[in-house]
């Protein structure tokens, strides 16, 4: 095999090279960076952050986006001082109407602009839905990070110690973890009253078994890696080495975790608002949007979809930033 | 190369990986000759593509693997007893597996401890190929295992017969990943790194069995691995693989007394010796290039202390040394200047060659 | 094996006997139960109290209850049904709500596994993202929301089926209900077959076979399906759970008698039916470790890394 290059004058000279140990090829990319690139390639977890990060949006600014309040019913007082309500009003967009078909819409409320609707009482849809969203969002994040700290703890301890410790702590564990979060629910009912506190209370009471099955699994692992043993025989305590060595490499698979919980406390929320031992009126989450949407379904049908479609977006979201996350954490050979 | 037949010939080959980060050019013309009853080796660090250039013949490569180039050609004599030759690379993978896979050409991989099936019985593992490409009956199959787990050196054959992966050892189960490759004699057997998951006990004794084996069955052998023990203590052919082409080749005295590539002056140099002077542990400044970013000149070049002006511009061909033995650098071009490889590597390979000759 | 089954079900044994004496206690100790005490006086209370014994140490209590318990015993309601005795209520609940879940839980099986392995075999072709699009679909919307959308649409807009379940109609009446409930099984059994199935193709062991000369449908049966389907089994004991979760809802608004509407009735309504909430407890938490055992011992059954110790065969 020979090449077509006729070697010319001077290509037989040494380039004699000082900097043959520097490595360029990888230059050093640091893990959390590997990490985020891996996670912004992929375009399902960015599409389920952009939709997690617009129904943020929207649950914050949204309620103030216009003039109603959650709980109130839009009503004016006509000539003859009597009171209209706007009661079960379709979606509507005056100004769209008017450019489309040139014409005005009818009725009582034609001026105003009802985005999802109103309800059977009168009350504007599009702040109730993200005013429910807001509290649901609300319920899951606390739970979840109070879970998330508990379960860290009581994992990372019982991996730490092993043996007898372990051994006491993991029976604790396979207990709590055979009662049906169901169960749990009905007897904390008999204890409290409903609303958002049982809700709380049921999922801090479930969730954290399995974050600290996480945190136990990677103390294991860790455990017994050498920089974990030189820091020891450093003379470290117990106390530094669980939050300061190993802490901090079990924050990815605990994130992952995170993001699969959430939804798990929306959806737990909403059945148990829907059910009736959850939210209660005149609060709103969306599963009490749900519920009354479902109440007024042969009537008013339009009323259910934003709930249920705000609902299946943060299930979709979450559930895709959690797989993005994992498969960045752990990327496999052929995706690299 | 020698006077026995060729069996496989690679040709030109060029395979290239589709990935997230764009295409990796992981094969870039490699050319390699198996001859009947011998033994090839393939030396490189992880990533170089000898794994990939195997995998390619077996029709084992990953979805996103695209052949741009090249043949694999095979000549074997089928059941009628005509000798043909085909191009494996040309065989749909349904073809590969009726005709060729376990049937002539058998692998044996990396870990033992993943390769094997675990929910299935190390006895039906090996009847599988037997099926397969031999049709034999129930009883002649048992018969056959039996009697190749014994030549794999596992005693109580009737008892592991009946076990599961699980309740065998690493050494064992790479006996029994071997005893599989051997269901249903083939003609070449290709080891990919075959001991680099064992013990360092357990390696020379599964070497001494593939070479055992390799004798008694008139077995051509393909191994793949990064450790020049290995090579040296098996190989009869190597070949130096770098950045996906093959950068020297030659008869094993050929490259362990005269290597001409620098590269293959590090790997060597890299070898841990008892004898040397010198205390620190030698390695090969640097990492393999990235083969995202295909280099332009010598792929090797970033790397070598002896690198020339010429090597950034162009590619080195092979330059021919001997019949054998050929090296891809431009060191070799008639208007390089002298290199001599290392005083320290010079000295190293003058003492093992005393070594081996005390021996012949 | 057989120690470990014997320590398997003896441990199942002892935790549900935990559990039922947890939720006991708890319920035990709330005040002003377990009968509506207006229209009594403190003397007639007392009286009452005795008579029924909760006036003795809570063991004493529990045993007594327990031995009515394993009698299929429950006690009486303190306000649904009238007081009716609780088994009566219960045994036609769990029949109902036993074959509603038994149909979503085969049909969500039976279709998810068709589901995932088409999808696994179709890897990264059409056929694989329609799947993948399904099982995310029934992933993120809960059973009930599906059983708004089937009863509002083929029972009421076109009313095909009946809007309220009827048992004199059985089969006919629980397919809006099975089928909205077998939604969640059929998706996540579908996205875990496919993720498994798709580990195991790229597993070395299956790259052996093939390099043994192993492909198409062979491989598939003889390699791929038995390592990808064995770690299902380990699924199906949450799915399960997560059904009875959603057979609360599903009950409740379609109207069947079953034990998810009785629970919803104990403790969502005016008053909190305490005895009830005891027996469903316990049922629930029975159902859960009784599935939970199975799925262990199954699991055993069919990966012979359990099954066979690796003791029997040193290396």
């Amino acid at each position: 095999m020979q090449s077509g290059y006729t070697p010319q004058k001077g290509d037989f000279t040494f380039l004699h090279r000082q900097d043959l140990s520097t490595d360029t090829n990888f230059a050093s990319q640091s893990y959390w960076k590997g990490v985020f690139v891996h996670f912004f390639h992929n375009r399902r977890a960015v599409t389920g952050l952009v939709i997690v990060l617009l129904i943020l949006f929207f649950s914050l600014f949204g309620p103030v986006m216009n003039s109603f309040g959650y709980r109130d019913i839009v009503q004016y007082r006509n000539e003859n001082n009597k009171r209209v309500v706007a009661k079960g009003i379709a979606p509507q967009i005056p100004a769209l109407h008017r450019l489309f078909t040139g014409e005005e819409l009818e009725g009582n409320f034609s001026e105003y602009t009802f985005l999802f609707g109103t309800d059977d009482l009168g009350r504007d849809l599009w702040t109730r839905t993200w005013y429910g969203a807001r509290v649901s969002l609300l319920i899951a994040f606390v739970t979840i990070i109070i879970d998330m700290m508990i379960g860290m703890s009581y994992g990372l301890i019982s991996g730490y110690f092993g043996g007898m410790v372990d051994n006491v702590m993991q029976r604790f564990v396979e207990i709590a973890n055979s009662i049906p979060r169901l169960v749990i629910v009905s007897v904390l009912a008999i204890f409290m009253p409903k609303g958002m506190g049982l809700v709380i209370v049921a999922l801090l009471l479930t969730e954290w078994i399995g974050m600290s099955k996480i945190a136990r699994a990677e103390m294991l692992k860790i455990k017994e890696q050498e920089y974990v043993l030189a820091s020891r025989t450093l003379g470290a305590g117990n106390g530094h080495i669980i939050f300061k060595e190993i802490l901090p490499n079990t924050i990815g698979p605990i994130i992952t975790q995170v993001m699969f919980s959430i939804p798990t406390a929306i959806f737990t929320e909403a059945f148990l608002s829907f059910v009736g031992v959850g939210i209660v009126l005149p609060q709103c989450s969306v599963g009490t949007l749900i519920e009354d949407g479902f109440n007024n379904i042969t009537t008013l049908p339009y009323q259910i979809l934003p709930p249920i479609l705000v609902l299946a977006l943060l299930m979709l979201g979450f559930n895709f930033i959690g797989d993005g996350l994992r498969e960045a954490l752990a990327p496999k050979l052929e995706d690299m | 190369m020698s006077e026995n037949k060729t069996i496989l010939d690679i040709r030109n080959l060029d395979i290239s990986f589709k990935t997230h980060a764009g295409v990796v050019h992981a094969i870039r013309g490699v050319n390699l000759d198996l001859c009947k009853g011998e033994t090839v080796a393939i030396v490189g660090e992880s990533g170089s593509g000898k794994s990939v250039t195997m995998k390619a013949a077996m029709g084992l490569l990953d979805s996103n693997a695209s052949v741009n180039s090249g043949e694999i050609l095979y000549t074997y004599t089928n059941d009628q007893g005509v000798e043909k030759t085909v191009d494996l690379l040309k065989m749909s993978k349904k073809e590969l597996r009726q005709h060729i896979n376990g049937k002539r050409i058998a692998m044996v991989f990396q870990d033992p401890m993943t390769s094997l099936d675990p929910t299935m019985t190390i006895g039906k593992q090996i009847m599988e190929s037997m099926f397969l490409h031999r049709k034999l009956s129930k009883d002649a199959a048992k018969a056959r295992a039996l009697e190749l787990l014994q030549l794999v050196g596992i005693t109580d054959a009737e008892k592991r017969f009946r076990h599961y992966p699980h309740q065998l050892s690493g050494g064992m189960r790479q006996r029994v990943v071997i005893a599989i490759a051997l269901s249903a004699d083939p003609d070449i057997l290709i080891c990919d790194e075959p001991t680099t998951a064992l013990d360092v006990t357990i390696q020379a004794k599964i070497l001494e069995l593939i070479m055992d084996i390799q004798r008694k069955m008139k077995l051509s052998v393909i191994y793949i691995t990064h450790d020049l023990g290995v090579v040296a203590k098996v190989a009869d052919y190597v070949n130096v693989m770098y950045a996906g082409k093959i950068v020297e080749v030659g008869n094993v005295n050929e490259i362990f007394f005269e290597p001409k590539h620098p590269y293959t002056w590090g790997l060597l140099s890299a070898m841990p010796d008892m004898d040397t002077d010198d205390d620190r542990l030698y390695s090969i400044p640097g990492s393999p290039p990235n083969l995202l970013h295909e280099p332009k000149g010598d792929a090797f070049a970033a790397r070598n202390q002896f690198a020339m002006t010429i090597d950034e511009k162009e590619e080195p061909p092979m330059f021919q040394v001997s019949r054998t033995h050929s090296a891809a650098t431009w060191l070799l071009h008639p208007d390089a200047p002298k290199v001599e490889m290392p005083k320290e590597l010079e000295a190293r390979l003058a003492r093992a060659r005393k070594e081996v000759e005390k021996y012949l | 094996m057989a120690k470990y089954v014997c320590k398997r079900i003896g441990m199942a044994i002892l935790t549900l006997l935990i559990i039922t004496f947890l939720l006991f206690f708890l319920v035990r100790i709330m005040p002003g139960n377990p009968f509506p005490s207006e229209r009594m006086s403190a003397e007639q209370i007392a009286n009452k109290r005795a008579e029924m014994g909760l006036d003795d140490p809570i063991l004493v209590q529990f045993v007594r209850y327990m031995s009515g318990v394993l009698r299929g015993d429950f006690g009486k309601g303190t306000s649904l049904y009238n007081g009716a005795p609780i088994k009566t209520v219960l045994s036609s609940a769990i029949s109902n709500s036993f074959r509603i879940g038994g149909i979503a839980i085969l049909l969500g099986t039976a279709v998810g596994l068709i589901l995932g392995i088409t999808a696994a075999l179709h890897r990264g072709r059409f056929l694989d993202s329609f799947c993948t699009v399904f099982s995310i679909l029934g992933v993120c919307v809960p059973s009930y929301v599906f059983l708004i959308f089937l009863q509002y649409n083929f029972s009421f807009r076109i009313p095909f089926f009946p809007y309220f379940f009827d048992p004199s109609r059985f089969l006919f009446s629980s397919v809006i209900p099975s089928l909205s409930l077998s939604l969640f099984t059929m998706s996540t059994i579908a996205r875990f077959t496919r993720n498994e199935m798709v580990e195991v193709f790229d597993s070395d062991y299956v790259r052996l076979a093939e390099s043994k000369g192993m492909y198409g449908r062979n491989l598939v049966m003889k390699h791929v399906l038995r390592n990808a389907l064995i770690p299902i089994v380990t699924v199906l004991a949450p799915l399960v759970v997560d059904l009875l979760t959603g057979a609360l809802v599903v009950e409740k608004i379609y109207g069947i008698n079953g034990i998810g509407k009785l629970m919803v009735d104990a403790i969502a309504g005016e008053g909190i039916d305490y005895n009830y909430v005891l027996a469903l407890g316990i049922l629930y938490s029975a159902l859960y470790i009784g599935i939970m055992l199975i799925v262990d011992l199954l699991y055993g059954v069919l990966d012979p890394r359990i099954r066979v110790s690796a003791k029997e065969g040193d290396a």
